[in-house]
């Protein structure tokens, strides 16, 4: 790995990280055509996609704004979506942490699932790699997929008003999340903490400023959390 | 429909935030690692807030908003069976789509 240039780590990551356009696109795609129907014009879905770049935050804002939910709740629902990239913040911190603070600033607005899972995997498969190798191909790996991101954010925008009304837009939105967050559930608390997640926000489904999101939301990570504790402990006393 | 004042003030509020999580650890905290319990409860929130928030537009997809519409219902069992099973956010999403799609169609 020595012998790699910056400019030779640069496009590497650009090829790895080119099959992810398959993923970033769709979402994009969709984003666009689901604000243009909710009433945000061309520049406000572009403003959207370009300021916050979190599909699963932006959708989540979207669908309660047009619930006329309160700006806190709103909000507070789609950073908890994003939570999972401060854990991703943490992950590349043993490799970048030592970038100058420009270059963390730019890496940290780019810092998405696929940057970070890319960019994560090599470095721990490549631990000689150098700083600026490093920043190369962290780079590298954004480039195409924030290229897709907006320009593909443009296109549903562009198209959203044109879609026929026989297409079911309404069920857009949680074929993509649960599309998302199937392969999310890796074990058995992840499980637990989907389920107990479900089951209390159909309960709250009438408490009042869409709160029952986030009361299920925290019983089912508490749920989960729980569960890790249990399975961690039942483990050790095997052992 | 949705206040331009309040969408405005929501995208540059969630900008920040957003910023402010990506910049957490690589800007601000360097090494230091968490406590154990916040990590736990991190690991979570995804897949606790998307169903809770996925759930109620399943359940009450109906037209009266009362129930489960079938057509919905199953095309939203297929995205996330096959979701689960190839661990393919892709090949879900198309399963999802063609199912729901034809299903309006034969009985929509």
């Amino acid at each position: 790995m020595t012998s790699t240039t910056t400019k030779s780590a640069y496009w590497m990551g650009v090829r790895d990280g080119a099959p992810f356009i398959l993923v970033a696109a769709p979402f994009a795609v969709l984003f666009g055509v689901i604000a243009t129907e909710a009433g945000l014009n061309l520049f406000e879905v572009m403003s959207f996609s370009f300021v916050v770049i979190a599909g699963a935050a932006q959708f989540t804002a979207l669908e309660l704004m047009q619930k006329e939910t309160p700006t806190l709740i709103v909000l507070i629902s789609a950073l908890a979506v994003n939570l999972r990239v401060a854990m991703y913040s943490a992950a590349i911190t043993p490799y970048l942490g030592t970038a100058p603070l420009w270059q963390r600033v730019l890496m940290s607005y780019m810092l998405v699932d696929q940057s970070y899972a890319l960019a994560h995997a090599k470095f721990e498969d490549a631990p000689n790699m150098s700083l600026p190798q490093r920043t190369a191909y962290y780079f590298g790996t954004c480039t195409l997929v924030m290229g897709a991101w907006f320009i593909c954010s443009f296109l549903g925008a562009a198209l959203g008003t044109q879609l026929p009304p026989s297409i079911p837009i309404d069920f857009a939105l949680p074929i993509a999340f649960l599309s998302m967050i199937a392969p999310m559930i890796r074990s058995l608390p992840h499980l637990i903490a989907a389920i107990t997640a479900i089951v209390v926000s159909l309960i709250c489904i009438n408490v009042p400023y869409s709160l029952g999101l986030i009361i299920a939301g925290f019983a089912g990570m508490a749920a989960g959390s729980q569960t890790e504790v249990w399975i961690t402990r039942k483990q050790e006393a095997a052992l | 429909m949705i206040d331009k004042g309040s969408l405005w003030f929501i995208i540059f509020a969630l900008g920040i935030g957003s910023f402010m999580l990506r910049f957490s650890f690589l800007g601000l905290v360097g090494d230091r690692s968490l406590p154990a319990w916040a990590l736990r409860y991190l690991r979570y929130t995804a897949v606790a807030i998307i169903p809770a928030l996925i759930a109620p537009m399943v359940a009450l997809s109906n037209e009266a908003n009362t129930g489960p519409e079938p057509v919905r219902l199953i095309a939203a069992i297929v995205t996330f069976s096959v979701g689960a099973w190839t661990r393919n956010v892709i090949v879900a999403i198309c399963n999802g789509a063609i199912t729901l799609g034809l299903g309006l169609y034969l009985f929509g």
